[in-house]
């Protein structure tokens, strides 16, 4: 029954969905007070229904119910409740339907809450917003529907891909969801204002608080994602470049970018076509990304089952929609008036070279993500590994940094270069001692890594500077949120440079009783043992890690084997110091007792996560100064 | 010229799309093919790493040959370790890639496991593994008359391989 009511729950959200998309055409053409009322609350209600389709199908793993194939199919009686629970979300179907979930109560919370939006803009908003579900809705319903039952019933499930039964899971795809999806408000925003001609600051400050809730989830799911990759893949390395990265990174760069240029035309009126287009890029590369990668177009490690028609059916959803609205924009934006000019040398002028840096690197990390295609659509078989991104994104990303660093010290409008260059003496002076100490201690680390280092300190110290001569207690909101972000991305490039210059490995077969030395520890096999756990039985190295004089402590690095389905990972043990990570991998036994592990020391790359983590905390610091402030100019408005 | 500008994002929207849907209509070739088959072995110059047996220097061209690569920490390479040693007897020279590897882990490895090798090169920071195109170890190449590498084999050689390598050493003379 649950199985059934989740398909009707489904069906009637798209009901609601054909509602408010008639509603909102309606109230868009000039429609009375009564029908905008009457579109919120449908929005809200298919928000609702959507929601209790998706609550539906987590219940049904919840209870195991094996006479549904997407369960007997991914789920497994014995796993533990909260990768039931995940299991939902860990296959293609669940995360379509988690996806579509994610798009009605982003409209629905659009409903609710968006009070700034001319009533126009906001009708033809949740108009697009319905518009966008229904061809997912159709598309769940015709070419995936996750209710199909299973006839007679399964005795037992497939289980899930032991590599998704982790903490992790349970909260990274809904994370990176409400970011992706959450993305589509700015553009539904976008294509309203394309419809009504409605550019302007009001827009931009309407849209603002949507774009950082999006982008703060997009960069929260990135960075845990990238630790989860870390630890549970058991190769060392944070971030591998895989098409899904890539698919989480784009719609990243380009909300970043919009984050940037929608300030721009909240405060100076200035980068409107620019703006729209970031909004309706910023969804397109989300849309692109999650469904090239999901449907096995792009060889991906994250790609579910290849089906063609699901792929014909998202591809043709991708041309209507991604289509339909840079068409809208090329036929519209023309007459959509010229926003406010400004100097080079002005806050304008540095976020906009911000935006076209942050679009190189975009375009950079599309080319490579889709270069096996072109190069297969003309008969050559390659893909694109980490040294062409890590290449050509590495000098661009650093200049970014340095931009990053000037433009919070200019003035709107214009500046002059001589108080810019008396400001940043300090932060650069820092920076190139930094890097000639570094350049000193390691001549032979890679030189990029060593000017990453420069670049950091620069980056953080100079973005400090906005708080200096200003009464910290009286400093708004959001501009803690903007130097907190500033300094969590010097934090993370320091990261990325500490661990591209200073990390080490060592790839040893050892025997109970040996010693291996890495980085400043030594590390003993003391016993290799069994472990168990509730679905899997292991074997476990105890090592002895000791480092210089003080204490040692013990690492337990498993090889892990599930039964269901019969699968072996390694669960590499981390262990984290002040100054970095050690990390230890156990491999195979051989037949005389040796044993293969992979130990690396990486000195400060928990500044990576932690500079990502910043990056998130300046964002909500950012959101929550800007909602209380349109708060505080409402009551006084209506109090004038 | 201005008007034309904004149409740009659509029409590089239609072709990106264009290309995904021939990506759909042509499944990926997802079979890892060598791109050095029939290329010239890229120049060897490894420093020996026993004391009584030569590193790989030039010697390619002639009689057919195999190149190994392997390691002594390497568990698939003390499984094919029999089957190299078979080749050895029915007379095929072989130069082993000894990657990232000491004298005395080497030293205990073929004690243990049989020397099928003529040649062990030194390739410690692994420079010749990599321009060989191989990923991990154990790898084998088998190279021709004219030092062309002719084939690639993934992985470690078992007993079922042996008649696909003898028949590619013998097309290759």
């Amino acid at each position: 029954m649950i199985a059934e009511a989740g398909l009707a729950a489904l069906w009637m959200a798209a009901a609601f969905a054909v509602i408010q998309l008639a509603l909102g055409v309606g109230a868009a053409r000039g429609g009375s007070d009564d029908l905008m009322l009457a579109l919120r609350r449908i929005a809200l209600v298919q928000g609702v229904l959507a929601m209790l389709a998706f609550g539906l199908l987590v219940m049904l793993f919840v209870q195991s119910d094996m006479s549904v194939l997407l369960v007997a199919t991914n789920s497994h009686s014995a796993k533990p409740l909260i990768y039931k629970i995940a299991g939902a979300w860990g296959n293609h179907e669940g995360s379509m339907l988690l996806w579509v979930t994610v798009l009605a109560m982003a409209g629905a919370g659009v409903a609710l809450f968006e009070r700034r939006l001319a009533l126009k803009t906001l009708a033809a908003t949740l108009g697009a917003q319905a518009f966008i579900g229904l061809g997912f809705y159709a598309f769940l319903a015709f070419a995936s529907n996750p209710f199909v039952r299973l006839n007679p019933a399964a005795p037992e499930g497939q289980g899930l891909n032991p590599l998704l039964q982790d903490p992790g899971l349970a909260f990274h795809p809904p994370t990176l969801y409400f970011g992706y999806v959450g993305l589509s408000i700015a553009f539904s925003f976008a294509v309203g204002a394309l419809i009504m001609r409605d550019v302007g600051p009001a827009f931009a400050r309407a849209m603002r608080p949507w774009v950082l809730a999006a982008w703060i989830f997009l960069t929260i799911g990135i960075t845990a994602g990238s630790y989860w990759a870390y630890y549970e893949l058991g190769w060392g390395g944070w971030w591998f470049w895989d098409p899904v990265e890539n698919a989480s990174l784009m719609p990243w760069l380009a909300a970043t970018a919009l984050l940037h240029s929608v300030t721009v035309l909240a405060t100076r009126d200035g980068l409107r076509a620019w703006t729209l287009m970031l909004a309706l890029v910023a969804f397109a590369m989300s849309m692109i990304g999650t469904f090239l990668v999901r449907s096995g177009i792009l060889v991906s490690v994250h790609a579910f089952a290849v089906d063609p028609t699901r792929g014909s059916f998202i591809l043709a959803l991708l041309g209507i929609y991604i289509g339909g609205a840079l068409a809208l924009f090329g036929a519209r934006v023309g007459t959509v008036t010229q926003g406010s000019t400004f100097r080079i040398v002005s806050r304008e002028g540095a976020l906009v070279l911000n935006n076209l840096l942050l679009t190189v690197i975009l375009g950079l990390v599309f080319i490579g993500t889709l270069y096996p295609l072109v190069a297969q659509a003309v008969g050559v078989q390659l893909s694109i590994g980490a040294p062409f991104f890590n290449k050509t994104i590495a000098p661009i990303a650093l200049v970014l940094a340095l931009a990053t660093a000037v433009g919070p010290l200019l003035n709107w409008r214009r500046d002059v270069l001589d108080t810019l260059a008396r400001k940043l003496l300090v932060p650069a002076a820092l920076g190139g001692i930094g890097f000639a100490v570094f350049l000193a201690l390691n001549p032979r680390a890679p030189v990029i890594a060593l000017i990453g280092i420069g670049v950091a300190i620069f980056l953080g110290v100079a973005s400090m500077l906005p708080l200096v001569r200003r009464k910290l207690r009286r400093t708004p909101l959001h501009i803690w949120g903007m130097v907190i972000a500033h300094v969590g991305v010097a934090v993370c490039i320091g990261g990325v440079s500490a661990d591209v210059a200073y990390k080490t490995e060592r790839l040893t077969a050892m025997a109970v009783g040996q010693k291996a030395a890495v980085g400043p520890f030594t590390v003993e096999l003391v016993e290799v043992r069994p472990a168990l756990g509730p679905n899997w039985s292991a074997v476990e190295a105890r090592l002895k890690v000791t480092r210089g004089s003080s204490k040692p402590f013990e690492m337990f690095p498993q090889q892990r084997f599930f039964s269901a389905p019969p699968t072996n990972t390694s669960e590499a043990a981390i262990t984290t110091v002040l100054d970095g990570q050690l990390y230890t991998v156990l491999g195979v036994g051989d037949a005389e007792g040796r044993w293969q592990l992979r130990l690396w020391w990486k000195p400060f790359i928990t500044l990576i996560w932690l500079g990502g983590a910043l990056i998130a905390l300046g964002g909500l610091l950012a959101l929550i100064g800007r909602v209380l402030r349109e708060r505080r100019t409402a009551d006084q408005e209506s109090y004038a | 010229m201005k008007r034309l500008l904004l149409w740009l994002p659509l029409a590089f929207f239609a072709a990106v799309l264009a290309l995904v849907a021939s990506g759909l209509i042509k499944p990926a070739d997802r079979a890892i093919h060598s791109a050095l088959i029939d290329k010239p072995l890229p120049e060897i110059d490894l420093p020996p790493l026993l004391a009584d047996k030569p590193g790989i220097k030039g010697g390619f061209g002639g009689k057919p040959r195999l190149v190994n690569v392997f390691a002594s920490w390497c568990l698939p390479c003390i499984a094919e370790a029999k089957q190299l040693m078979k080749l050895k007897e029915m007379g095929v020279e072989i130069d082993g890639v000894a990657t990232a590897d000491t004298t005395p882990a080497m030293q205990a490895f073929l004690a243990q496991n049989g020397d099928p090798y003529a040649r062990i090169g030194d390739d410690r920071n692994r420079k010749v593994q990599f321009s060989l195109g191989s990923a991990g170890v154990p790898e084998t190449f088998v190279i021709d008359g004219r030092g062309r590498i002719v084939m690639q084999h993934i992985g470690d050689v078992r007993e079922e391989h042996l008649p696909e390598l003898l028949a590619a050493l013998e097309a290759a003379k």
